[in-house]
């Protein structure tokens, strides 16, 4: 995939946020993916991963900061516009797939966008094409395998055309073969994507670049053969390596 | 039947129990005339008898309060297999028996010609609430869901050497309950999120819609017309 010029898929500046109870989660996050990166968002649990993904497509509003898709500033009044840009994958098939059958579910986002009849159809054929579940269509979802239920779910935002794909675990819960088939349709996707993830072999299979969030701000950016070599740094922000698992420093 | 649009056939099935309700009980041959209609339904729908049979086991707590009704009836009495019953009471059983009966025939063979979420299609073309018609959309989409957590809590329970013996055991159970309400409506927080985040505004796209023709609406109205007519001729004649 190349990476092309024009505004950065997503630029986040100085984000910081507290819940409602208190709880200060960001301290201050400063990112940028460009367009047609694979970037990975490694960090232990409680970094604030979550909170950081939910301020993406304006669920949650920045308490100081701010956030951009494609240039455009995320806000109350772009908040439609964001959420076509931005697809979140949540960890959750079940959690994403509500509709009675999947056509349906896939329907649901760009059906919110005013997209209707043949151009609707269209638009559910080839994201269900793009994971490779064209037969799928008028299944009830909870007649799915878990592994096809996590490709529809990445259909469903496949079908708004968005202009980043943001992963909540994209792994979980999947057995090997579906954790690699689901490698193989990230690969082939002509989107920007960003991966929240503990797993690190997942993120260097699939990601040129990781971030590390670790106690509300980024501790690490860089190639993920790099970021995977330095155990200290790894140690430093609660990531490990699954066990025989060892990434060679790059030489040079 | 099953390529008829759900709302006709939804119209149909309120409508007949409407009428079969409305027939004078003593108009024996009525009923007898509107089982026939139903037969005739379900042959053209070749929905099996025993499939219907099975369905109707949901009548059986009226059926058995109709049975107590000629024993604890007052008023005149009549001597059946040498037992005193109630006459009155006969014919409240007989009206309740035969109108529940049609009725649950009747919603069985709408329920075995139609999917469920074709009901609920058919209902929104109704102009029922749409509030309604999403909670039960969702409530069809996550009953699997929901059982499959319960199931997996009374896994948890019983590897751990519990069983719900007596009364004593009823708190146990009732923490389960709880805690599979709270799941629940944890998961419900994160649909919602995941219907925000693909731009659900408050209402639900209508997707997939199924228009009736007028010669659908007059092949779904020919059951309640031939029971309307009957109930008319009893009407008259009573």
């Amino acid at each position: 995939m190349t990476v092309t010029a024009g505004p950065p898929s997503l630029r986040v500046r100085e984000l910081a946020y507290a819940y409602p109870d208190g709880t200060q989660a960001l301290f201050g996050v400063d990112l940028a993916i460009g367009r047609g990166e694979r970037v990975a968002l490694l960090g232990p649990n409680g970094a604030g991963k979550t909170t950081l993904v939910m301020h993406l497509n304006g669920i949650l509003t920045p308490g100081h900061g701010s956030v951009e898709v494609a240039g455009l500033p995320v806000g109350p009044d772009t908040l439609r516009e964001i959420r076509r840009r931005v697809g979140l994958v949540f960890q959750d098939p079940d959690d994403q797939l509500f509709m009675p059958t999947v056509r349906q579910d896939v329907a649901f986002g760009p059906a919110n966008l005013g997209v209707r009849g043949a151009e609707l159809d269209a638009r559910v054929r080839e994201a269900l094409e793009l994971v490779g579940l064209p037969e799928v269509a008028d299944r009830p979802p909870h007649h799915l395998s878990f592994g096809q239920r996590r490709r529809v779910a990445v259909a469903t935002v496949l079908a708004m055309r968005p202009e980043i794909l943001v992963l909540d675990e994209p792994s979980s819960n999947l057995d090997p073969a579906a954790r690699r088939e689901l490698a193989e349709i990230l690969r082939s996707l002509d989107v920007t994507v960003l991966m929240v993830t503990h797993d690190l072999p997942y993120a260097l299979e699939l990601c040129e670049r990781s971030l590390i969030l670790s106690g509300g701000v980024i501790a690490a950016d860089g190639p993920t053969g790099e970021v995977l070599a330095d155990a200290e740094l790894l140690a430093a922000h609660r990531l490990e390596l699954p066990y025989g698992f060892a990434v060679a420093p790059r030489p040079g | 039947m099953h390529r008829l649009p759900p709302q006709c056939k939804l119209l149909a099935v309120a409508a007949f129990a409407v009428v079969v309700v409305a027939t004078p009980r003593e108009a024996l041959w009525a009923f007898a005339a509107y089982a026939l209609m139903l037969a005739a339904v379900a042959a053209a729908a070749r929905v099996p008898a025993g499939f219907v049979l099975r369905r109707m086991a949901i009548e059986i707590p009226f059926v058995i309060f109709a049975v107590a009704l000629p024993v604890i009836g007052l008023g005149e009495r009549v001597q059946v297999l040498g037992l005193s019953l109630s006459a009155e009471g006969l014919w409240a059983a007989w009206n309740i028996l035969a109108k529940a009966t049609l009725g649950v025939v009747a919603s069985v063979l709408l329920a075995a010609t139609t999917e469920p979420h074709a009901m609920l299609i058919g209902a929104r073309r109704l102009r029922l609430p749409a509030l309604l018609v999403q909670i039960a959309t969702f409530m069809l989409r996550y009953l699997d869901v929901i059982l499959d957590e319960m199931r997996r809590m009374r896994v948890a329970r019983e590897s751990r050497a519990f069983a719900a013996r007596d009364v004593r055991h009823v708190p146990v159970l009732a923490r389960s309950a709880g805690a599979l309400f709270i799941r629940s409506y944890e998961r419900g927080e994160r649909v919602h999120l995941a219907m925000l985040s693909r731009g659900y505004t408050g209402t639900m796209p209508v997707i997939d819609d199924i228009g009736a023709s007028a010669a659908q609406w007059a092949t779904a109205a020919l059951l309640p017309v031939a029971a309307l007519a009957t109930a008319a001729t009893s009407w008259s004649m009573g």
